[in-house]
């Protein structure tokens, strides 16, 4: 078990390193720069510019800027952001408390309808529940969130006036309320979108083992139709839904990229694509190798969960 | 003797993409108390959809159609109609009256729960126990049907016994509550021949002990020959032939019945004829497309157009205990 984990740990790190090279190269081939923006600047001069990238050591050969950014990143210097200054580390757990308040609530919700709703279609198979379902998913998958996300606001806070449209509080009140109340919005969008993926799932596997003889064992053992499906089929059906959860984890700590920019939510996924448009380097590549950090975890952590919860699966 | 289980003109129709399709078609039987009743026949003869049916472990309609009746008689002496009984009530039947064994001792134990804690369930289910009690029966069980170290195999996942061993599991489970009427489908199917040899004689001690009867499902003959009291020949649905066993393995009256017994093979059979095994010629038919007349009249040779090609045979008595289904049998010899 140690040695599995142990070796797992060692093929993520190469991994970690193919990431980080592969980033760096891409973030750096993207048109313009860090300093493009002030190139309209009044009284900027290209030489003002060449001065300052200089400094910044922007022109030197790649490979160079890479193996110094590597080296600080291993010494525990994420770097300095290029907007504010501030350190990216500090910058990451600065925006991580609202990207963690907003996806675990969403998550949660999404798990808990999202396996009720795939036990329900997959038990129900064809019935007027389980199409509506499917339907539900269909649209839930199809429709783009930036647009459900703007018509959840155009519907609760322009029209209704219930919700604020957007930040994670009012300025001067501090009260549990007013988080709630601007929790709602963002979550319900994101909630809606994740219990489509996770129903989905949950209902295939729910099909997959309910046609399984050991169902038709417990039911021949006298079980009631309850203790088969949730001591039986259920305990089964979500072995594989350890995998989708692993996956899960990233997202929930990376952030919704759109709902976050939408709802003007402080968390980590505005902050990335903040930090892209003004190509901040170094909290970009912050973030990536935060996330990847996270793909790696999450499956690492699903494997193992596996072996708690099937006792047929030894790691070696 | 007293019947335990009556079924008359039991009928199962499945309803699928590709029409409908009669699995079962009129079989009537009787089970005596303590008797081992062997149904046989090739696959997809319905025998298997025969004893899911009286178990209700069919899906229901309106895929799935079961019409007829089934009474079962319990030892306090009520009479339950098995197929219109409430879903409650018959959940109540399995495992305590009527408990069942299958075929794939592998797939048929859920892989993520203790070989013990399968059984206290189904005990627990049945009986006013505690749990701790049940611990102790579903050990007690364990070792009464021959496993070694039963309480170690108790904590054992299914993946990590023999497929014999999990097949004494699936007994005892099956047996648990002390059941009237254990079936048995195709127990034997998926093992090695002696531990076959070694399950067939468990079930046959324990019917001994417990004056239990045993509906045995198999395509086997060599099984049937061990442990039948009573055959049912089955063929595209339908009852061709009943008979107690020494009758039918040695005077079968249907030409069906009698080719399944010729395809045994046998060592002086092998000397004699070259070693080559004898089978029926061509196969079961599709049940969409089952001949009109008599169901076996392609793969028979003593088919004549009249009467096998015209009208579906009736089951003729023949003596006290056995009955067929054959038109021609008073002139023929199989």
């Amino acid at each position: 078990m140690t040695r599995y984990v142990l070796h797992r740990l060692g093929q993520s790190l190469v991994l970690l390193v193919l990431v980080s090279m592969i980033g760096f190269g891409l973030l750096h081939l993207t048109p313009g720069g860090p300093l493009s923006q002030f190139a309209l600047t009044p009284g900027m001069s290209a030489a003002t510019l060449a001065r300052l990238s200089h400094q910044m050591g922007l022109d030197r050969p790649l490979p160079i800027q890479y193996a110094e950014w590597a080296g600080h990143l291993l010494r525990g210097d994420w770097g300095r952001s290029y907007r504010d200054q501030q350190p990216v580390l500090a910058i990451i757990v600065s925006h991580l408390w609202a990207t963690l308040e907003l996806m675990v609530s969403s998550t949660l919700l999404a798990i808990i309808f999202g396996t009720w709703v795939g036990v329900l279609g997959a038990i129900r198979r064809y019935s007027l529940a389980d199409y509506l379902a499917t339907i539900g998913a269909m649209v839930g998958l199809s429709i783009p969130t930036f647009w459900f996300g703007l018509v959840m606001i155009y519907l609760f806070s322009v029209w209704l006036g219930w919700l604020p449209s957007g930040d994670m509080y009012t300025n001067g009140d501090a009260s549990l309320l007013d988080y709630a109340r601007h929790l709602v919005l963002p979550c319900l969008v994101l909630t809606l979108v994740t219990i489509a993926t996770w129903s989905r799932y949950m209902r295939a596997s729910m099909l997959d083992v309910i046609s399984q003889d050991y169902i038709r064992t417990a039911r021949a053992k006298g079980l009631r139709p309850r203790a088969v499906l949730i001591h039986h089929a259920l305990r089964n059906a979500l072995l594989p839904m350890i995998t989708v959860a692993g996956l899960q984890l990233p997202t929930l700590l990376g952030g919704a990229l759109v709902t976050e920019t939408v709802f003007t939510w402080p968390g980590m996924g505005r902050l990335f694509l903040d930090s892209i448009s003004y190509r901040d380097y170094p909290v970009v590549m912050g973030l990536l190798m935060f996330s990847a950090l996270l793909v790696l975890l999450g499956n690492l952590v699903a494997d193992l969960l596996y072996v708690v919860a099937d006792p047929r699966i030894r790691l070696a | 003797m007293t019947d335990v289980l009556m079924v008359e003109d039991l009928a199962v129709r499945f309803r699928g993409e590709s029409g409908v399709v009669d699995a079962v078609e009129g079989v009537s039987f009787r089970l005596r108390e303590g008797e081992t009743l062997a149904i046989v026949g090739e696959s997809s003869s319905g025998k298997s959809v025969t004893a899911l049916a009286l178990m209700r472990l069919l899906g229901g309609p309106p895929n799935c159609v079961v019409r007829g009746r089934a009474t079962f008689m319990r030892q306090d002496g009520e009479a339950l109609a098995l197929l219109s009984l409430p879903e409650t009530r018959m959940a109540s039947v399995r495992g305590r009256d009527v408990g069942m064994i299958f075929q794939e001792p592998m797939t048929s134990l859920n892989p993520v729960h203790r070989i013990g804690a399968q059984i206290v369930e189904g005990l627990l289910a049945h009986e006013r126990l505690s749990p701790r009690a049940a611990e102790k029966r579903a050990v007690a069980l364990l070792d009464h049907v021959g496993i070694p170290e039963p309480a170690l195999r108790a904590r054992a996942f299914p993946h990590q016994l023999s497929g014999g061993m999990r097949q004494r599991a699936m007994i005892a489970m099956a047996l648990a509550c002390r059941p009237r009427v254990l079936i048995a489908d195709e127990p034997t199917t998926a093992l090695d021949v002696t531990i076959q040899a070694q399950i067939l004689e468990l079930i046959r001690a324990l019917q001994h002990e417990t004056g239990m009867s045993v509906i045995f499902i198999t395509h086997n003959l060599g099984v049937v020959a061990e442990v039948a009291d009573r055959v049912l020949v089955m063929y595209a649905g339908q009852v061709v032939e009943d008979a107690p066993v020494d009758v039918l393995l040695h005077r079968p009256q249907m030409p069906y019945s009698a080719g399944l017994i010729g395809s045994v093979p046998r060592l002086d059979d092998v000397r004699r004829r070259g070693g080559r095994l004898a089978a029926i010629p061509g196969n079961v038919p599709d049940p969409n497309t089952r001949p009109a007349g008599c169901t076996f009249h392609p793969r028979c040779a003593h088919a004549r157009p009249d009467p096998c090609e015209t009208a579906r045979p009736a089951l003729e008595y023949v003596s006290d205990g056995h009955t067929v289904r054959c038109a021609r049998w008073r002139e023929i010899t199989v």
